[in-house]
């Protein structure tokens, strides 16, 4: 799948409220979608399959499609997915929402995490129809370049980042963590530390906090600043 | 990924009767079913989508505790009646995973992770018994580092009884160091297993990770009253720090009067198909005074009959010490 494609794809997979798609470019699709791929996979396409789905080889059983109603950054959508659509593919693929990165599609790295009803999960295990009626907040819903929220604006104050893949994943990791903390919940290093009512957010507790979230580049020392700043032991409130 | 239908029943009733179709399976956190399904290990035609059909309430009283199967790991682990009773319990949830896979993945769920066999996960490999029943095994030859030394079937790597797996749950050491118990519902009833008797040993049917029948529910674990909330510890050994599966893993629980231990709980990770306990490790314990060498008497009989494979044999050392270290702290009692 050529990524000169996958936009258009986007645009007609049936159900999205975008409305961006005209009709000219869905016959185009459509056409050099026949031409490049089996009846099999446009018949996935029309079910509204993402790319992901559509990359694997479709064997012999038909996709199973689901509605689905979904809140994203307070946005309603109402679509049909094929059931194997992952939260992550729905955003990334179906919903332009790019800010969240797929890196292991494991659960292994944390660059996929979001939002979902206010926890933070890895979105890439995360089934999309299992999300029905959930309130997902990504990166896109956190700020912008306009208004940044206090952790972005920490991340650029502190240089938290290098290549910024994980970034996104970080913050909304982080954002957690800062809500986690306001309810005292515990980490392995405050059963290590002896300290299981009210911990104090040290350095040690930062970095175990946010372990599920890999920085390939190894701006460690930075998250962790960027982190500290907004934690009662950093000074800022 | 095979396509798979998809059902949200709104109890356990209708649970049960939507599991009976066939291939289908339960679908909980999702942290370790959909990460399997991607790489074709696992292959349900329908999941069951048991998220909204309640069970999960944790209740806690002096008599003990009774753990919805559907409470997420975060929200067991930072429950205020499982810290201040059963520290041991938080402990080795917090030690597993990441924030965010805690906060999806499921008490249920995690009773029923499977191993993290390279071989299992790995569909490129033909031999694995426990993926492929009859298919024999890639690990005993291969890289086998992190496997089982004890309770484990090796009968040769073409055996299709020859399974080295190991289970990688941090909670279910704790909950065997507890004597938790399972409470399951299925199409005939109800019925209770001893944690300790829920997991099996691979035998001659590496396939079954779990004495659960097709078709059961886990509904609910529940825990004796407290004894170990003075004096308990998790010690888990891995190769980075955080957000790794343990080489080696001590749930370790002290009753204490002055320095005389009068009862204990004690369990391995990390070491077999299943976490490793031993009655005689534990009565060993009892009545004994709580020093080094009461430990490393425990541990020599927990470890007795352990067998490495080519790269693990550093395991046997590395959990003796880890038994007494973990004991020792917890003699030491909670840190203020």
């Amino acid at each position: 799948m050529s990524p000169s494609n996958r936009k258009e794809e986007e645009d007609v997979v049936p159900g999205i409220d975008s409305g961006s798609s005209d009709a000219n470019s869905q016959l185009d699709l459509n056409r050099r979608q026949f031409l490049a791929t089996s009846a099999v996979v446009s018949a996935g396409l029309a079910a509204g399959l993402p790319n992901f789905a559509l990359a694997e080889a479709p064997g012999t059983a038909a996709p199973n499609t689901m509605p689905l109603s979904i809140s994203i950054n307070k946005q309603l959508h109402t679509l049909t997915i094929d059931t194997r659509t992952s939260l992550l593919d729905l955003l990334r693929e179906n919903l332009d929402l790019t800010g969240s990165k797929k890196g292991c599609d494991h659960g292994q790295c944390g660059a996929c995490t979001v939002l979902l009803d206010g926890r933070r999960v890895n979105s890439c295990l995360t089934l999309a129809v299992a999300a029905q009626g959930s309130e997902v907040t990504t990166i896109e819903g956190l700020g912008d370049e306009s208004s940044l929220s206090p952790v972005q604006k920490s991340f650029l104050d502190h240089d938290g980042f290098q290549c910024g893949y994980c970034t996104p994943g970080q913050i909304c990791s982080a954002t957690a963590l800062l809500a986690e903390t306001k309810h005292n919940t515990l980490s392995t290093v405050s059963f290590e530390t002896g300290r299981t009512t009210n911990p104090t957010i040290t350095d040690d507790e930062i970095r175990e906090r946010m372990s599920g979230n890999i920085c390939r580049c190894g701006a460690y020392p930075n998250i962790v600043a960027a982190v500290r700043a907004l934690t009662s032991a950093g000074g800022a409130a | 990924m095979n396509p798979f239908a998809y059902q949200r029943p709104d109890a356990p009733e209708a649970a049960l009767h939507a599991v009976a179709t066939h291939n289908s399976k339960f679908l909980g956190g999702g942290t370790n079913l959909i990460d399997l399904m991607k790489d074709g290990v696992e292959s349900p035609t329908t999941l069951i989508d048991i998220n909204h059909i309640g069970l999960d309430q944790i209740t806690a009283s002096a008599d003990g505790a009774t753990i919805g199967a559907l409470v997420r790991n975060s929200d067991l682990a930072n429950h205020a009646a499982i810290v201040a009773s059963y520290p041991l319990l938080s402990h080795a949830l917090l030690s597993g995973a990441s924030p965010q896979l805690r906060n999806m993945a499921t008490t249920g769920g995690n009773l029923l992770q499977r191993t993290r066999c390279f071989y299992f996960m790995d569909t490129a490999f033909p031999a694995c018994n426990k993926r492929t029943p009859g298919s024999g095994c890639a690990a005993i030859k291969g890289f086998n580092r992190t496997h089982a030394i004890l309770g484990a079937t090796d009968a040769g790597p073409t055996s299709p009884h020859t399974c080295i797996a190991t289970n990688p749950s941090d909670m279910n050491v704790a909950l065997y160091a507890l004597d938790a118990k399972v409470e399951i519902q299925g199409p005939h009833g109800k019925r209770t297993l001893s944690v300790r008797d829920f997991h099996r040993l691979p035998g001659d049917t590496p396939q079954l990770d779990t004495n659960l029948h097709p078709g059961e529910l886990i509904v609910a674990v529940t825990l004796p009253p407290s004894k170990f909330a003075k004096n308990s510890w998790y010690l888990k050994v891995r190769d980075r720090q955080s957000y790794a599966f343990a080489l080696i893993s001590v749930a370790a629980g002290l009753e204490l009067e002055g320095n005389t231990i009068k009862s204990a709980g004690l369990a391995l990770g990390g070491v077999a198909h299943k976490p490793w306990h031993s009655p005689e490790a534990e009565h060993a314990l009892i009545g004994q005074p709580a020093t080094p060498e009461t430990f490393a008497k425990a541990a020599t009989l927990l470890l007795a009959g352990a067998k490495p494979q080519a790269q693990n044999a550093f395991k046997i050392e590395l959990a003796k010490q880890s038994i007494v270290r973990a004991l020792t702290q917890a003699a030491q009692g909670v840190q203020a």
